[in-house]
């Protein structure tokens, strides 16, 4: 009997408790209206509304996120929607006609650009920031401070071979080295199979993941770890990763945006459909809203800006289309 | 003749009891290790996501900065998709279980279909989401839509729903229809006032269960491609939305450590609406029970 009494009363209380969480959602939207009328009496452009509806890669998701937030605070009633499926699987939506705009970690790929064309989509390409792709090791590893591009290649090329630190240099301690990488579907990888594997196979042995902080957690965990992810990613560990310099260049916001972090400096882009661009306010509005005010959101976010000629350069292209 | 035989019995004894207290050690074990890594799990999630589980943590949308980031969006989204999610998923898996097992014949052809149902609510949840979004979102071109997403959910959780229901209609006895019957009632009358009721402790429980299924799945969401970056609430069945899973799904990718604590925080939110969903389950359960 105890038990039944019991049983109904951790039932009734949840039941108060769910409405309870009912009646919070109304408090909610009140409280969203007001902010609302706030900031529509702040703003000196017209008003807009829509929905603009963009996907792509997790690396520019932090920028995006952040330019989301504080559009929104902007132009309440423009519903700004991105979704984070990776650069290759927001092509795809891109392709599909589903986004307005798809963000991207790599240049555009031919044979999307193919399918966008049978698609009959016309696009253009507007860079966002500069991304170092940071080559790192535990900080207990001593040898490995420098390596030139062929060294990175052939420690990360598949060949057969179960790989030891000896076989890329003998006066290195023969231990067999622990890869980690990004998963096949992110842009990083992609960028990292073009510039230093060029085409070849990934070695088997490596850890794949899509979550970059399971990278970090494994190179932070032993000391023949070896693994690659954005600058972001390294900034935020600091501490817990050492850097790799590539051809005697460490990652530093100086040398990315300055280009002699080659060749693993890269851009990050958003690709905007032409269509949307002329036809939708909204998303114009978005997008001119992006290149604006980029430079200051990637460098909060741990990427390094391009210059404001750059920039321009961009709202020019995106002009262009209206 | 002697009935016992003392000495042996005495013999054996000591092992027989020993034996006996080593199985119950034994299952008292299993009981514990799985509560010590519920308890481990828990206390983490708790230690580090109480900081930033505040009011303005339910009331405020997602943020770039840890300190800022809510659940508002993720939370209401998680409640539309329920909206979605039950009463298609229920209306259709109960309706099936009622025709499985008051009217469909006992033929190969309907235990065929029995055991794919069964089968059915063992397939992957990503095979769902890519069934989502080849029919519902392009074919049916609904988009990434609320309405999208819980059609996907519905159909996630449509075999076990199914299957609780048939089971509970099975526990229903055979004398009460037959008695029903003999009084004169139809089959359809016989089912509303005399199997329904006395299997819908069982149904709702299960219903209930597949439910909170649908709320804690982020697989098939993926798949659709459900955005996490927004900064509104849904205002319709084809409004663009996001669900708590995927919010903390998202949390957890961030390179900041402070977002771990966010993605902690959110976790626990969703353990609170599960603990809520189930506890109105066994509610259901106990207060119909009580009538028969």
């Amino acid at each position: 009997m105890k038990k039944w009494k019991y049983l109904s009363m951790t039932a009734t209380l949840s039941a108060a408790l769910f409405l309870a969480a009912c009646g919070d959602d109304t408090e909610n939207t009140d409280a969203g209206a007001e902010t609302e009328e706030g900031t529509d009496a702040g703003t000196e452009e017209a008003a807009l509304s829509g929905e603009v509806i963009g996907d792509g890669s997790s690396t520019v998701a932090p920028i995006t996120e952040g330019l989301v937030e504080e559009y929104s605070a902007a132009q309440p009633d423009v519903r700004v929607s991105v979704g984070v499926s990776g650069t290759g699987g927001g092509f795809e939506k891109f392709i599909n006609g589903e986004t307005d705009f798809s963000n991207a970690s790599r240049d555009i790929k031919d044979e999307e650009i193919a399918e966008l064309e049978a698609a009959g989509i016309e696009y253009t390409g507007l860079e966002l920031a500069y991304d170092g792709l940071s080559v790192v090791v535990n900080p207990e590893n001593t040898w490995a401070e420098n390596l030139t591009l062929e060294q990175l290649k052939a420690i990360w090329v598949e060949d057969g071979t179960t790989k030891k630190w000896s076989d890329i240099d003998p006066s290195w301690p023969d231990e067999e080295i622990v890869f980690y990488s990004p998963g096949a579907d992110s842009g990083t990888f992609d960028y990292f199979n073009e510039v230093v594997l060029e085409e070849e196979e990934l070695v088997n042995s490596a850890t794949l993941s899509e979550d970059d902080n399971v990278l970090v957690q494994g190179v932070r965990g032993d000391k023949n770890a070896i693994g690659f992810f954005g600058y972001a990613y390294y900034i935020a560990n600091e501490d817990s990763l050492k850097p790799v310099s590539i051809n005697g260049v460490e990652p530093s916001g100086e040398t990315i945006a300055s280009g002699d972090y080659t060749p693993l400096s890269r851009s990050l882009y958003v690709y905007v459909n032409n269509e949307a661009v002329k036809t939708d306010d909204a998303v114009y509005d978005f997008m001119k809203f992006t290149l604006e005010n980029a430079g200051e959101m990637s460098e909060l976010v741990g990427y390094v800006p391009l210059n404001d000629d750059e920039y321009q350069a961009g709202l020019d292209l995106l002009e262009g289309l209206r | 003749m002697r009935y016992i035989e003392e000495e042996s019995v005495m013999r054996n004894m000591g092992k027989r009891l020993t034996k006996n207290k080593l199985w119950k050690y034994l299952f008292m074990l299993a009981v514990g290790i799985a509560l010590a890594s519920l308890v481990v799990l828990l206390f983490r999630i708790i230690t580090q996501g109480t900081e930033y589980l505040t009011w303005d943590f339910l009331t405020s949308f997602a943020s770039r900065f840890p300190e800022q980031a809510g659940v508002k969006a993720a939370l209401i989204g998680s409640l539309w998709l329920m909206l979605v999610v039950a009463p298609v998923s229920m209306t259709l898996g109960i309706g099936t279980a009622i025709y499985l097992e008051e009217y469909a014949k006992k033929n190969k052809l309907n235990d065929f279909i029995r055991m794919n149902i069964s089968n059915l609510a063992g397939v992957p949840s990503i095979v769902f989401g890519l069934l989502g979004l080849t029919i519902f979102v392009r074919m049916l071109d609904l988009g990434k839509s609320v309405l999208a997403a819980g059609l996907t959910m519905s159909l996630l959780i449509l075999p076990v729903i199914i299957v609780a229901s048939q089971e509970a209609i099975r526990a229903v006895p055979n004398e009460q229809r037959e008695a029903s019957f003999g009084m004169g009632a139809t089959k359809w009358q016989t089912i509303v006032r005399v199997v329904l009721p006395a299997a819908i402790p069982g149904i709702l429980t299960g219903s209930i269960l597949a439910l909170s299924r649908a709320i804690g799945e982020t697989a098939p969401l993926v798949v659709i491609g459900i955005p996490v970056i927004l900064q509104f609430l849904p205002d319709g069945l084809l409004s663009s939305f996001t669900v708590l899973p995927m919010q903390i799904f998202d949390w957890a990718k961030r390179p900041q450590e402070e977002f771990m604590f966010v993605a902690s925080a959110g976790i626990i939110v969703l353990m609170v609406l599960l603990i809520i969903m189930n506890s109105i389950a066994i509610f259901i359960r106990n207060k119909f029970q009580k009538r028969y």
